[in-house]
């Protein structure tokens, strides 16, 4: 024993818990076919049976509900192809397989076949709905891949003719079964690319049994709808066969049939939406242009003429005016009112001797002003009257009355002092205390 | 409006419609997209009609290239799928 790592010890039951934890999540579901022995269902409805081939064998439990869905009877001796999880029953350190589903493996090789490419080409990626183009809404021109002979081609082309009759069709014939189908199928594919003149693709086949199916499970068959630019419909077969080619695809219909109802739109339906459509246009525009109008019209209503609003102005000023002259008159009234009251009050309050009393003080004052007024005034009359005589004193008017006389040039008016200042012949004026002389010079 | 789709321009036709629908355009808006919306449903109409119906049979020769026939039934036609 090495003791550095030493090997555990493990009891039964937690050796069989590591194998069941090891094995189930190792196995968590798988597809698994053989050959069904020992078949036998419990009272509680569970079937047990084992699942060999020339070698092996290995025990297999379908529990009651899984039962049920099977759309067969699972038989003493037949082969199955079924999908299981392995699973460890601890208290008898056992395995076995719980299968969930199963099919009758009666074409065996075909059908496991099928089973192993659809998960190769599902992991790859072929069918995965991110890849997957949408089919356009109404296509110029459809393709139809699909044998010429039987119902499948006259049916489409039924159904396209009633729901939108004006569509191009190219029709491409191909074996659909047999040697070769399948690489003619894949032919007219890569065809249909390279003219590249129809927007949509229709893969079509009646029903069949596995084997009829076989170029529509083909691996060639699903990697050209893969590369596929133009997006395919496919139509093979009735509404419960699955093959390859629908889940790789762009979209799969139950029928052929139901392929040309998905591809063509209905023409007259797209007409009346297209009308109806258009009706609500018009009855829009029409319902706002009519309630613009009935707008215009309120607001036009609205508007008048200046001179009307003057008028409605000046009938508002007068109303405003009347209205405030009463309110002034009915202040001044109420004030009026007060103040009488006032008075009255105010003469019933003053005591009648203290009338008389200010009335003989009023009337002394004015004895004394009387007075002052009157010394007043002589004085000013003395003082005018001599102020005026020796203004008497001060006239030229006096000084001639003493006997001067003023000489004065003519017509110059200028008063002469100085003998030089005349010529012989010269006009004089003489001024006498009473009146004037004209006098000529005489110098000879 | 070339190369339009038809699905495209009922699509915008719609749109139009709805637009109209909710009244919150003014006049002028409103009146041009009216004319859009006429003229998207006149051009969806006018595609629905001009398709001409054909059917084409497509044969690849011996070279390769492909011949085109009209298509008259599929009765007469079983003999000559592509092998």
């Amino acid at each position: 024993m090495n003791t550095s790592s030493p090997q555990p010890i493990y009891s039964v039951s937690e050796f069989n818990q590591s194998i069941k934890l090891i094995l189930e999540k190792k196995f968590p579901l798988i597809w698994i076919y053989g050959e069904i022995s020992n078949l036998k269902i419990a009272a509680s409805g569970h079937l047990y049976c084992t699942l060999k081939d020339e070698k092996s064998q290995i025990a297999i439990v379908i529990f009651r509900g899984q039962l049920r869905q099977l759309k067969f009877t699972l038989q003493e001796g037949m082969g199955i192809l079924a999908l299981g999880r392995l699973s460890v029953y601890e208290p008898r350190g056992m395995y076995q397989l719980i299968l969930e589903y199963a099919e009758p493996k009666g074409v065996g090789a075909l059908q496991l076949a099928f089973e192993q490419l659809k998960q190769r080409l599902g992991k790859e990626g072929l069918f995965d709905t991110s890849r997957k183009v949408p089919l356009p809404f109404l296509p110029s021109s459809v393709s139809i891949i699909t044998s010429t002979s039987g119902a499948v081609l006259h049916d489409i082309l039924h159904i396209i003719d009633r729901r939108f009759p004006s569509i191009a069709i190219d029709v491409w014939p191909v074996k659909v079964q047999g040697d070769g189908a399948a690489e003619g199928i894949a032919h007219a594919i890569v065809k249909a690319n390279e003219i590249a003149r129809t927007d949509i693709i229709i893969l079509a086949r009646g029903g069949g049994s596995i084997e009829d199916l076989a170029a529509f499970n083909s691996e060639k068959v699903a990697r050209a709808i893969f590369s596929s630019v133009i997006p395919i419909i496919s139509a093979v077969g009735h509404e419960t066969d699955y093959t390859i080619a629908d889940f790789v695809a762009d979209m799969r219909a139950p029928t052929p049939s139901a392929a040309a109802e998905l591809v063509v739109p209905l023409k007259a339906e797209l007409r009346l939406r297209c009308g109806e459509l258009q009706n609500r246009c018009i009855s829009c525009i029409q319902g706002l242009v009519s309630a613009k109008w009935n707008a215009y019209r309120v607001v036009r209503r609205a508007l008048v003429h200046p001179s009307k609003a003057i008028q409605e102005l000046a009938l508002r000023l007068d109303d405003n005016m009347i209205r405030l002259n009463r309110a002034v008159n009915l202040l001044i009234q109420i004030r009026k009112d007060v103040s009488t009251h006032l008075a009255r009050y105010i003469m019933l309050n003053i005591p009648k001797e203290k009338i008389s009393k200010y009335k003989l003080i009023i009337s002394g004052y004015n004895d004394i002003l009387l007075k002052q007024i009157n010394t007043c005034a002589s004085e000013r009359k003395l003082r005018l009257s001599s102020a005026l005589a020796s203004l008497d004193a001060l006239s030229p008017l006096a000084v001639l009355k003493r006997g001067y006389s003023i000489v004065r040039s003519l017509p110059e008016k200028r008063i002469i002092t100085r003998e030089k200042d005349v010529q012989h012949g010269d006009s004089l004026e003489v001024t006498l205390a009473e009146g004037q002389l004209k006098v000529t010079v005489d110098k000879s | 409006m070339t190369r339009l789709s038809f699905e495209k321009a009922l699509e915008q036709l719609e749109q139009i419609v709805h637009e109209m629908e909710s009244g919150q355009l003014p006049l002028e808006t409103a009146l041009k997209k009216f004319e859009e919306g006429i003229r998207l449903s006149r051009y969806c109409s006018q595609k629905l009609e001009e398709t001409e119906k054909k059917i084409n049979l497509l044969i690849e020769n011996r070279d390769g290239s492909i011949s085109e026939k009209p298509f008259v039934g599929n009765d007469d036609l079983a003999d000559k799928e592509v092998e």
